[in-house]
């Protein structure tokens, strides 16, 4: 094998790859990636063995081949190297070493063999559709930040995608729930995807995905099994293993008759939330919101360290509804505010039962927020 | 040789009642004024407690429980002499005794006024280990100077404190270490003072072995079976002989029987971990069996941390092997519960990687860590059900509230 390629080229494809690899290490092999030209196509393979990416860069090829080294040295060894040089890598074939090279500089990097390589078949992907790359980090990143990190509780460890009826209209919605919060975001559904199965996405699987669509603009291709899903960004093709599991039945969880309606300026609730959440170290100390007709009173209060509050008056909020006291984790609050641009809309039933919150200015997101006894 | 009154304090030399009170209760022992571990026991304590605030009960039997088909939780010392035993169904303790007055469980009460007298405990040594509502280990090493009296003294007059400002009796047993004081305790109810000293080893000889706390059942009929019945006969074994015949457990058992027990008083203890746990009458080695018993082990863990007001952040799992070897295995919740089901689903989960064939003798399952009980159950987006299951478990509390444990039980338990 042997090819040239622009060390800007080579280092934003190591870069995706060298992501996925297996961090903890166990399979040696799996911390490596795989370069192979074949027919004058250089592709650069990574696997954990739970999600596969694979990469089609330019490059001037002159012998076909593959080798597997080690993605993080040689992700490092090509940051290093001047801006705008050229990479040429060569490797004679079996246990060979890797031969790098870039002006003056040299390099021979032990390689482990290629047959040793896991593939990770996708099998047959019979779903396929296509989502605007703009449209596909809506769903992510309005959705990830509820996402579990609990491990018994297996199936809440990713993004919940299907396709779902809302007032009539087909979307493709993602959900994801920690049992504490629960986000859900809607697209209008795409071509190809209404006979799709629900598929949970893992966690990982979507933060990959989702550095890759800071880099582009274009259409994501999304192919699914139930057991597989597959993206295609570009040239990049990520890979991935499902979550085997059932997600539960949120839409019972979601309060349909929550009439105690607050209106409020994003920014100054969660300057608000910011400054009086700032007395507590502790994470878990809820911040009490008091409603009064046009009037929220901010309060949190710490036993070491004081007491905190910040009043919103008519200027700033609008509530006709009775007195209500409730209390949420600050980050809780803020994680969904974040995803909001304009007004932010909150529907109360009760200060112990789920609280509803929107963004004003657009339907296609909803937010439920358990309460904390306060 | 060193006396004391426990009625009056006084000091009273050889005579055989109190020359100041007129009071027959004179301990005397050599080693009175030189040991200092306690171990202090409410009489009686849910029934003393019931005939405090009812006086017109004193000379009455009661007993407190729940309906006819509940049990016995609590028997006073009337109801005793008719042979009413706690943990006895109600109607066989109805039967002995007729007249007697039930009064159903007021457990906010009882844990109340366990905490009035934690409290008077710990104003003797900050070194207050409690064991139950009722029921504490104190050491009171090096308060002599404090108090002005040795801790014989100050255990005496802190028994009549209680009766005087609480309104209950305790029982004191004094040691050199905590296993002989548990069983001092236990030796001169109610209103008892025992001391247990270097004589220890012979007072315990001719005793069964079930005197000894740790001893259930199951274990003095596997003993049985080996011809142990008497503690002296454990005593006799030496460290091969009782390692050949019981397992890695016998030695450390054989220096029980003997009175030898090194376990410090500790005062953080309690409240790291509420747990329930049973030795199987025959081994287990069936899944569906061992699951059976962990089911109740679940439902008793679960009602001890709605009595105590805790909650559980994780959840141990407890094996022991028939040949002794002890597995623990642990697990952390998202949330915290106090739930039956929930409880045993996570353990369950880790007893099925245990549950291979081998052949267990005991089954246990622990809340740990411990959190406040507010933090139980809170509603879960995820878990759709789980209002339904929190009301689901506050009716069957209900009902056994009413009509005992045996009143409404999961099929799974069957």
């Amino acid at each position: 094998m042997r090819f040239k390629a622009d060390r800007a080229t080579l280092l934003k494809a190591l870069a995706h790859v060298q992501s996925v690899v297996e961090k903890r290490n166990t399979i040696p092999i799996l911390a490596n990636v795989m370069i192979a030209v074949r027919d004058g196509r250089l592709t650069l393979t990574a696997t954990d063995m739970e999600i596969a990416i694979v990469e089609e860069i330019a490059a001037t090829t002159s012998r076909n081949g593959a080798a597997t080294a080690p993605a993080a040295t040689l992700y490092e060894i090509v940051r290093k190297l001047p801006e705008g040089a050229e990479v040429e890598l060569e490797h004679g074939g079996a246990d060979a070493q890797l031969a790098l090279r870039s002006g003056r500089y040299a390099t021979s990097l032990v390689v482990l063999p290629t047959d040793d390589f896991p593939s990770m078949t996708a099998g047959t992907l019979p779903h396929r559709f296509s989502l605007s790359a703009l449209a596909l980090r809506g769903l992510i990143d309005r959705t990830r930040f509820a996402i579990s990190t609990e491990e018994t509780r297996y199936y809440l460890n990713g993004i919940y995608l299907h396709a779902a009826e809302t007032d009539g209209t087909k979307v493709l919605r993602a959900v994801a729930t920690d049992g504490h919060r629960l986000a859900r975001v809607e697209e209008p559904l795409p071509d190809g995807a209404g006979a799709m199965p629900g598929v949970i996405i893992p966690r990982k699987t979507v933060a990959e995905l989702r550095k890759l669509l800071d880099e582009v603009s274009g259409e994501v291709r999304i192919d699914l099994s139930d057991t597989r899903i597959q993206f295609r960004v570009d040239a990049i093709t990520l890979t991935s293993k499902l979550i085997d599991g059932t997600f539960p039945e949120y839409e019972r969880v979601i309060p349909r008759d929550n009439d105690k309606v607050l209106r409020v300026g994003k920014k100054d609730f969660a300057d608000a939330v910011a400054r009086v959440a700032a007395i507590s170290s502790e994470r878990s100390r809820p911040v009490k919101l008091s409603l009064a007709r046009d009037l929220l009173v901010l309060s949190a209060a710490s036993p070491e360290q004081g007491t905190a509050t910040e009043e919103l008056d008519a200027d700033h909020v609008k509530y006709d509804a009775g007195p209500l006291e409730i209390g949420f984790q600050a980050r809780y609050l803020n994680d969904i505010t974040d995803q909001i641009a304009g007004d932010v809309e909150f529907r109360f039933s009760d200060g112990a039962a789920p609280t509803v919150v929107r963004d004003a200015a657009d339907a296609s997101a909803l937010y439920v927020l358990m309460p904390m006894r306060v | 040789m060193p006396a004391l009154c426990r009625d009056c304090g006084a000091e009273p030399g050889e005579v055989p009642a109190c020359p100041d009170c007129r009071g027959r209760r004179i301990i005397r022992h050599p080693e009175l004024f030189a040991l200092h571990i306690a171990h202090i026991d409410c009489d009686a304590f849910f029934a003393s407690v019931e005939k405090r605030d009812r006086p017109e009960l004193a000379a009455r039997p009661v007993i407190v429980g729940g309906g006819v088909r509940g049990v016995v939780t609590a028997a006073c010392y009337v109801a005793r002499i008719h042979g009413v035993r706690s943990a006895m169904p109600m109607f066989k303790a109805l039967a002995a005794c007729p007249d007697a007055v039930v009064i159903r469980p007021d457990l906010a009460k009882y844990a109340a006024v366990g905490r009035q007298i934690r409290s008077m405990m710990e104003r003797l040594t900050p070194l207050v280990q409690p064991l139950s509502i009722d029921e504490a280990a104190l050491d009171l090493a090096g308060t002599e100077a404090l108090h002005g009296a040795p801790p014989a003294a100050v255990l005496a007059r802190f028994a009549r404190d209680v009766e005087r400002e609480v309104g209950v009796t305790v029982s004191v047993g004094l040691a050199g270490n905590r296993l002989l004081a548990k069983i001092a305790a236990g030796r001169d109810k109610p209103r008892g003072f025992c001391v247990i000293g270097a004589e220890a080893a012979a007072l315990l000889a001719p005793e069964p072995v079930r005197l000894l706390p740790g001893i259930g059942p199951a274990l003095a009929r596997k003993l049985a079976g080996l011809g142990i019945t008497r503690l002296a006969h454990l005593q006799a074994l030496d460290d091969r002989t009782a390692r050949a015949r019981l397992g890695d457990d016998g030695p450390p058992l054989v220096r029980r029987a003997r009175g030898e027990d090194c376990r410090r008083v500790d005062p953080i203890r309690e409240t790291k971990s509420i747990s329930a746990e049973t030795t199987f009458e025959a081994d287990i080695c069936e899944r569906a069996a061992l699951e059976r018993q962990l089911w109740r082990m679940a439902e008793k863990l679960a009602g001890r941390l709605r009595g105590e007001d805790f909650a559980a952040g994780g959840v141990v799992l407890k094996l022991k092997t028939a040949s002794f070897v002890q597995r623990t295995r642990s697990r952390q919740f998202a949330a915290p519960t106090r739930l039956p089901d929930l409880l045993f689903e996570a353990a369950r989960a880790m007893l099925i990687r245990e549950a291979d064939g081998t052949a267990f003798r005991l089954i246990g399952i622990g809340a740990q860590p411990l959190l406040p009980g507010h933090l139980a159950d809170q509603p879960d987006l995820a878990d759709p059900s789980a209002p339904r299951r929190v009301a689901a478990q506050a009716a069957i509390d209900a009902l056994r509230a009413r009509f005992g444990v045996r009143a409404v039980r999961r099929g799974r338990g069957l």
